[in-house]
């Protein structure tokens, strides 16, 4: 396997894949995250039961980790490759007259998208293990006996800078994946004359998604 | 018209290069843009300087050995052209226009413009070819059907004329469109069946080993290969790598 994965077509396929997974739980996310405006109760519910539940706990969620830890090294690991395919620059190099910005940028696109993955942990996903997996309180509860999880997203909105920082998070998310979404196909080999229809779908998942998102963090820091 | 030309000098391969400066009057805009080389190879000549070493033979599109990075993009701004095919009337009067070689690792610099492209030589031998038998009972290539639609795919492919520019092009210096070609000019037609499994693998690893970048599909390569070749068959190359890496 490691063998197979030294050649640049298995790792592209295999960036591909990682990232095509990655599309569809961004989906899931989403849909979790978009009763969070219509409905607290919901919302609750829905988060306690993925916070609790075993398979998402020890199957979904280990898989996820996997996959986003693997999308970023490969890429990295792709990325220094391309750098060493070229040691002398051009003095001169148009780039915007045949490809897009968002083709040429995404080891900076997905770099930041890391960092603020690292962020976006570190406000919801470290406070929440703590509580259940090292406290041991898998309540979901807080001190009044509420679920806590509407009001955590609500207070961690209240703040201009974090709302500010989730919004450029997801504008590079959308940057990123309207390149990445419909690269991934071509990567795995399927380019035919369904492509643009496939591309026309692809990019507006790539912005409706985000758009969503920023949606949701406005919301609630209006509110 | 009077322009300013930026173009790379090197005197070998073991010398570090530099841009260097070179004014040039009176370039008619129907000269192509090797002819105003030449034209400045010639004023080089008279004054006793070194003349600017590049690439060329056919002149008429067909070769592949004229190269360039042309303001950045290789073979210049124009379309579907090499740079043998590229006039001077696509410049303006006062324009200043940077020269320089295709580069990339496995396109080491040998003087001036003139990089050396044996690392494609390398790839189409690791399996770019069929073997036929030649010794008097050859079977008419014609004899056996091939449907239009996969003749003319392949037909397409076999117009590369391995100029590298989709390597130059290509922000990771990936020859995926190159060796796709390669790959794919037989892949579509009876004869190339039956050694396609060990055909892709070997074009691929000796690819690898050469050096070439990874495919980002930024798409940059088609659009400055002069012949057109299309992202399909780098699609088709991943299609065919894989299942013949499933193979074994
Ligand atoms: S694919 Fe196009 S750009 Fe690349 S070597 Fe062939 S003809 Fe030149
Ligand atoms: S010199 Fe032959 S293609 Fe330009």
């Amino acid at each position: 396997m490691s063998g197979f994965l030294n050649s640049t077509i298995a790792r592209k396929f295999a960036m591909a894949l990682s990232g095509l997974f990655l599309v569809i739980f961004l989906a899931q996310h989403f849909f979790i995250n978009i009763t969070s405006v219509f409905s607290a109760e919901t919302f609750n519910e829905f988060s306690h039961f993925m916070g609790t539940n075993g398979f998402v706990q020890y199957v979904a969620q280990p898989i996820l980790i996997f996959g986003v830890v693997f999308h970023f090294v490969m890429g990295f690991v792709l990325e220094i490759k391309n750098r060493n395919a070229r040691k002398i620059s051009y003095a001169r190099y148009n780039g915007s007259a045949n490809s897009s910005w968002m083709s040429r940028n995404m080891i900076y696109s997905g770099g930041f998208i890391l960092i603020f993955l690292v962020i976006h942990f570190i406000d919801f996903w470290v406070p929440e293990i703590n509580i259940k997996f090292i406290e041991g309180d898998m309540s979901g509860l807080d001190a009044a006996g509420n679920y806590r999880y509407y009001d955590h997203v609500v207070h961690s909105f209240e703040p201009i800078w974090r709302t500010v920082l989730y919004i450029v998070g997801f504008v590079f998310l959308a940057l990123h994946l309207i390149h990445g979404f419909q690269s991934s196909f071509q990567s795995m080999g399927f380019n035919n004359k369904y492509s643009k229809a496939l591309k026309g779908f692809t990019t507006a998942y790539a912005i409706i998604i985000p758009l969503g998102f920023i949606f949701i963090a406005l919301y609630h820091h209006l509110n | 018209m009077n322009l300013t030309l930026k173009i790379w000098r090197q005197s070998d391969a073991g010398k570090k290069g530099r841009i260097v400066d070179y004014k040039i009057d009176d370039v008619s805009p129907d000269m192509s843009f090797l002819d105003m080389l030449d034209m400045l190879n010639e004023q080089l000549n008279n004054k006793g300087e070194e003349p600017v070493a590049f690439d060329h033979d056919c002149r008429e599109g067909i070769c592949g050995s004229c190269s360039l990075q042309i303001n950045g993009e290789p073979h210049g701004p124009d379309r579907m052209i090499t740079t043998c095919q590229l006039h001077m009337r696509t410049f303006k009067d006062g324009d200043t226009i940077y020269i320089e070689p295709f580069r990339a690792k496995a396109f080491p610099v040998i003087k001036d413009l003139i990089v050396d492209r044996s690392s494609f030589d390398r790839i189409q031998h690791a399996g770019g070819f069929i073997s036929v038998n030649t010794s008097g009972n050859t079977i008419d290539a014609n004899a056996i059907p091939v449907n239009k639609h996969d003749a003319d795919k392949a037909f397409d492919a076999a117009t590369c004329i391995g100029c590298g520019a989709c390597v130059a092009a290509c922000k990771n210096a990936s020859a995926m469109l190159f060796v796709s070609a390669k790959v794919s000019q037989f892949a579509l037609l009876p004869q190339g069946k039956i050694e396609a499994t060990d055909r892709v693998l070997n074009m691929v690893r000796q690819m690898d080993e050469e050096g070439f970048g990874n495919c980002s599909n930024t798409g940059a390569c088609e659009i400055e290969c002069p012949k057109g070749i299309s992202l399909e068959n780098i699609a088709r190359m991943n299609r065919e790598y894989m299942s013949a890496s499933l193979k074994g």
